[in-house]
């Protein structure tokens, strides 16, 4: 099976349970457990390639880029890891199925759990490491969901939340890392990062990348001192601990060490900091988990000493080690998933898991019994089962490292740890299983049925064999992953057997379980002072840590965003104008190119008026009317420098929209104050002034360097200036790069334009939806109103004036291809000839007489475009690809036809519809009762006239 | 010329960005609208400034003509600028209508800190 099928199975089968959990429970657990069997089986199909020692590849190039590929391989350490991640996995899934109550939403479960699954087998079989890094946040993602599950427990929640934040900044770390190993390597490839040990372990960047890699690591297995989100992490539902914290989500960080390994390990730095961080948990968690009462808890601090353990082996950088830690790391998989079940088993059917309310099970629970002790007697170390045989090898490395000159300190403590770990699997089988009956359990204890214990019985069962026969069981595939990780090269010489000989291995054994079973023995007054003891809490520590980030953040955001938008804008401003200056000093200016061009009288006179109403607005801007008129002269004269300065087009364009903008900006100030009062002190008028002439000299200092110099690039207007006529079939330029080369744009631009109208109309009915509209309609004007709202001689003029008006439009349109004008325009001056009825006749008059509504001409104008465009797929070229040509048809003169024409027709729609539909749902702010009069004309002689002859005029 | 037009859009864009500064919508929608000439004057300028030469093609002699890209995007922006204008406008006025107040800073809580103005 391709690995990527193998890698995406999972993704695919979350879908499923959440979708089947209303055929039934079961229904939902099958679905799970057969993608993953699926994925199993098409996994152990490639046995026969990886274990004769070939790597699988199966490769797409993603985003090559930016290095970033999805490229998959698989070799013995790859197989290891998804073999146990999927293998467990299927059990974990049988195990849940009985284990969560019929209140839990199993359908989520299990969705969650393929995402988990399918992020860890990603992880395992990445061949490119940014996509690892992907894989790797999605663990952290899908165990936050997994740990808390129980959404109603606040102890889920506090421990899915520190999980995901150690974890998760971990992983933050190890991206930085990530990125600079694939820096050093020039690739980020795992199977060419792999080949340059010496490039890797020379570069100047080692140290930091490794620091980082390994905050990833050390996060993510839970190593000192970030082991402290482990414990917290259980109290997730018993198999999310089985699965995630015993077999596969703390060992991805092994996993990376072991990945890793050829390049990273062999130098001081790895050993100081990997075996001694290694060192320091496997004592410290062993020492915890013996004091612990919740049986997740000992558990828990169990692992996390395991953990430990296997991190030291892999920090010694010795082979034989790397053999060693690769053994342990699927006996730990097994005795301690075994474990977690078991302890599920004790807590689902005795009713509690705290080991002081325990004690006599084995009456009760005979086969939990007999799982639990032998999977502990595997995690204390004692033979024939597999605990002992990678204890044994593990004992047997620390007898020779050498730590800091001293021969002693490292096997000293490893066998202190191993007497404590020894401690604690005698606590868990004697306190739970032995021991008098009690009559206080919650429940009622009693072995679960099959389908709970199955899973756990099979795990035993493979402790056992392979404690009995590990070389025939275990041995083919520790050569297979071990010759992995230690990247190719003879293995050293071990065996996997029971009976070394007298070695210091055998007697640091010895050592061990007899100090363990004192330890037991001497448990009650131990368990007294270590209580007595006072111990730095980490979870109290870890908040306080996190509630002094949220002060320091909090601090700083009220600091910038405390709800006063200006200042925002003065920030934002300020940063714009700095990071220009940074850049102009960063660069170089060429010298000029072009001469001053001496301006003659007209541009002189239209600068000093554009000056002089610029600085009235600001000087009078408290009086709104005032400066809405003279923001009216300065856009005539920004229109007539752009006709000035050889664009027509724009000249027409700004014209217009000048007019609809103001009044739009009367119709809205109609209803807001017509005064702004003084509010800010004159300090604060200073620096705004301050800001505003900065950002002005830069501005106007860009624009004169630019202006002063010739395009520094070929610019590409030739092409369009050569092509207009030839290609467009038109000769006004800049209307045929916006209905022809630049049609795209247009079209979205009209399109942008609707939308914006249409909110504007949304926004219009949720305000006079609101408590608002009692307020408009008993409005009272606080300006005097004109006696005469609709006068004779506007209405009389603006209707004359309709019909020419739209005859310019039209005139404007139809030569727009050629001459200046063009849907935009036209579009314009039709929506002013028909506002100026709303406005001389009243708003009921002209409503009365609209036939189409706005929204459905803004849509047609769309559909036209998008018509118009379509309609070149049928010639087979591209979407809003154009087409003109010429017809003679006496007596008239020649005259061109274009597609073109159309989509600007549509064009011309939009912009009617929008502009229309903007002012009309402001205009509706206005209408009070007994506004609007029958009549268009306040006064007319016709009505007059027809009162007194009794006709209606 | 040149300099006239660069002097032009550093006086709009001073003007823009003082009025944007205060505390009242209207204002800044007034700010808005001068910062909306100034980007487009610049925009235009950067085709550089050419006298009696709009690119309408001559059939009939070989001319020069003005560079038409920068008026094609400031035709489309002066058309989206409008509609900007007005959304901002809608806004500030059914802010001013639902809260009787056309204040652009957020309503100051109770404990909150005291803004300098």
């Amino acid at each position: 099976m391709s690995l990527f099928l193998i890698a995406a199975l999972p993704f695919i089968g979350a879908v499923f349970p959440a979708l089947l959990i209303r055929a039934g429970r079961n229904a939902a657990a099958s679905a799970a457990g057969l993608t993953t069997l699926l994925a199993f089986i098409g996994l152990m199909l490639h046995i026969p390639a990886v274990f004769r020692g070939e790597t699988v590849f199966a490769a797409v190039d993603w985003l090559p880029a930016l290095g970033l590929n999805a490229h998959f391989f698989l070799d013995g350490l790859g197989f290891l890891f998804a073999a146990m991640i999927l293998g467990i996995g299927l059990l974990i899934i049988l195990y849940a199925r009985y284990y969560l109550s019929r209140e839990d939403p199993m359908g989520q479960f299990y969705s969650y759990l393929l995402l988990f699954q399918g992020a860890m087998v990603g992880i395992v079989l990445s061949d490119n490491i940014l996509l690892l890094l992907v894989f790797w946040e999605l663990t952290s993602l899908s165990s936050f969901l997994l740990i808390g599950y129980w959404k109603h427990l606040p102890e889920g929640r506090q421990g899915a939340r520190m999980a995901l934040t150690v974890t998760g900044s971990g992983g933050l770390a190890m991206i930085a890392g990530m990125l600079m190993l694939g820096h050093i390597a020039g690739s980020y490839d795992l199977s060419v990062i792999l080949q340059n040990k010496e490039a890797i372990q020379s570069s100047d960047l080692y140290l930091p990348a490794l620091i980082l890699i390994l905050l990833g690591a050390f996060t993510k297995s839970a190593q000192f001192p970030f082991h402290f989100w482990l414990p917290h992490a259980m109290a997730a539902p018993t198999p999310v601990s089985a699965y995630l914290h015993s077999a596969t989500m703390v060992k991805a960080g092994l996993f990376l060490m072991a990945r890793l390994w050829p390049v990273l390990a062999g130098t001081p730095e790895w050993f100081y900091i990997v075996a001694t961080t290694g060192l320091v948990t496997m004592l410290i968690g062993a020492v915890i988990a013996l004091f612990k009462d919740d049986l997740k808890a000992l558990l828990a601090f169990s692992t996390v000493s395991h953990l430990g353990l296997i991190t030291m082996l892999l920090g010694f950088g010795t082979k034989i080690a790397a053999v060693a830690a690769v053994f342990h790391i699927i006996n730990h998989a097994t005795f301690k998933a075994a474990l977690f079940m078991t302890a599920g088993i004790v807590d689902h059917e005795a009713g509690t898991r705290d080991i002081k309310r325990l004690g006599g099970l084995r009456h009760l629970m005979p086969v939990t019994f007999t799982i639990g002790t032998v999977a502990a007697l595997s995690m204390a170390g004692i033979p024939p089962l597999n605990g002992f045989l990678s204890k044994e090898m593990m004992l047997e490395e620390t007898a020779h490292t050498i730590w800091n000159g001293s021969h002693l300190i490292v096997p000293a403590l490893a066998t202190v740890a191993a007497l404590f770990s020894a401690a604690y699997s005698f606590r868990f089988i004697s306190h739970v299983f032995l021991g008098q009956k009690r009559e206080d359990y919650p429940a009622h204890p009693h072995d679960p049925n099959t389908g709970m214990w199955i899973g756990p019985a099979f795990l035993v069962l493979l402790v056992v064999l392979i404690g009995l026969a590990s070389a025939k069981i275990a041995g083919p595939m520790v050569a297979t992953a071990a010759g992995a990780v230690i990247g190719g090269g003879e293995l050293p010489y071990y065996s996997l057997k029971l009976w070394h000989g007298l070695t210091p291995a055998l007697y640091m054994s010895v050592a061990a379980t007899i100090g363990g079973l004192t330890l037991l023995a001497l448990h009650k007054p131990l368990q007294r002072g270590w209580n007595a003891l006072p111990r730095p809490e980490a979870k109290t520590i870890f908040e306080a840590l996190i509630g002094a980030l949220t002060r320091i953040s909090q601090s700083v955001t009220e600091g910038l965003h405390n709800g006063v938008l200006t200042r925002y804008a003065a920030i934002m401003i300020t940063f714009t104008v700095a990071i220009s200056y940074f850049a102009y000093l960063g660069g170089t200016l060429g010298a000029e190119t072009r001469q001053l061009q001496e301006p003659g009288a007209l541009p002189v006179v239209g600068w000093f008026a554009l000056v002089v109403a610029t600085l009235f607005i600001v000087a009078k801007h408290r009086n709104r009317l005032l400066s809405l008129v003279l923001i009216g002269v300065v856009g005539l004269v920004v229109s007539m420098s752009f006709n000035y300065l050889s664009a027509p087009d724009l000249a027409l364009t700004q014209i217009s929209v000048e007019v609809v903008t103001i009044i739009l900006m009367l119709l809205a100030l109609n209803f807001m104050p017509k005064e702004t009062p003084v509010e800010t002190p004159a300090l604060t008028r200073f620096r705004d002034g301050a800001i505003a002439v900065v950002a002005g000299l830069g501005a106007g200092g860009l624009i004169y360097a630019l202006l002063m110099r010739d395009f520094a690039f070929p610019t590409i207007s030739d092409f369009h200036l050569a092509n207009s006529y030839k290609g467009g079939g038109g000769t006004n330029v800049v209307n045929v790069i916006l209905v022809d080369f630049r049609g795209y744009d247009t079209f979205g631009e009209i399109i942008v334009l609707g939308i914006a109208a249409m909110v504007i109309f949304a926004l219009t009915e949720a305000v006079l939806n609101s408590k608002v509209r009692a307020y408009l309609l008993n409005r009272k004007p606080d300006l005097p109103q004109a006696g005469d709202a609709h006068p004779l001689m506007m209405v009389v003029a603006t209707r004359v004036m309709m019909p020419l008006a739209l005859m310019v439009a039209a005139y404007i349109f139809f030569r727009g291809h050629n001459l200046p004008g063009g849907g935009f325009i036209a579009g314009l001056v039709a929506a002013i000839a028909i506002i100026m009825q709303y406005m001389a006749s009243g708003f009921a008059w002209a409503t009365e007489r609209q036939r189409y509504p706005y929204h459905a001409i803004i849509g047609s104008g769309v559909l036209i475009a998008a018509a118009t465009g379509m309609g070149a797929w049928f010639n087979g070229k591209p979407f809003l690809t154009s087409d003109f040509g010429y017809l003679h048809w006496p007596p008239l003169e020649e005259f061109e036809w274009a597609t073109a024409a159309l989509f600007d027709l549509g064009v011309f729609l939009a912009v009617v519809g929008a502009v229309l539909l903007a002012l009309e749902s402001l205009s509706r702010f206005a209408w009070q009762p007994g506004i609007s009069s029958e009549h268009a004309m306040d006064i007319n002689p016709a009505r007059d006239e027809a009162a007194k002859t009794g006709t209606e005029g | 010329m040149e300099l006239l037009v660069a002097s032009a859009v550093g006086i709009l864009t001073a003007a823009g960005v003082y009025l944007i500064l205060r505390r009242r919508s209207f204002p800044v929608i007034l700010g808005l609208s001068l910062l909306t000439y100034a980007v487009n004057v610049f925009l235009f300028a950067t085709g550089r400034l050419v006298t009696g030469a709009p690119p309408i093609l001559n059939k009939y002699e070989e001319v020069a003509y003005t560079d038409p890209l920068p008026q094609a995007l400031v035709l489309t922006a002066i058309v989206i600028s409008f509609g900007m204008t007005a959304v901002v406008v809608m806004i500030a006025l059914g802010a001013y209508l639902s809260s009787r107040d056309d204040a652009t800073a957020m309503p100051v809580e109770a404990d909150g800190a005291e803004e300098e103005a």
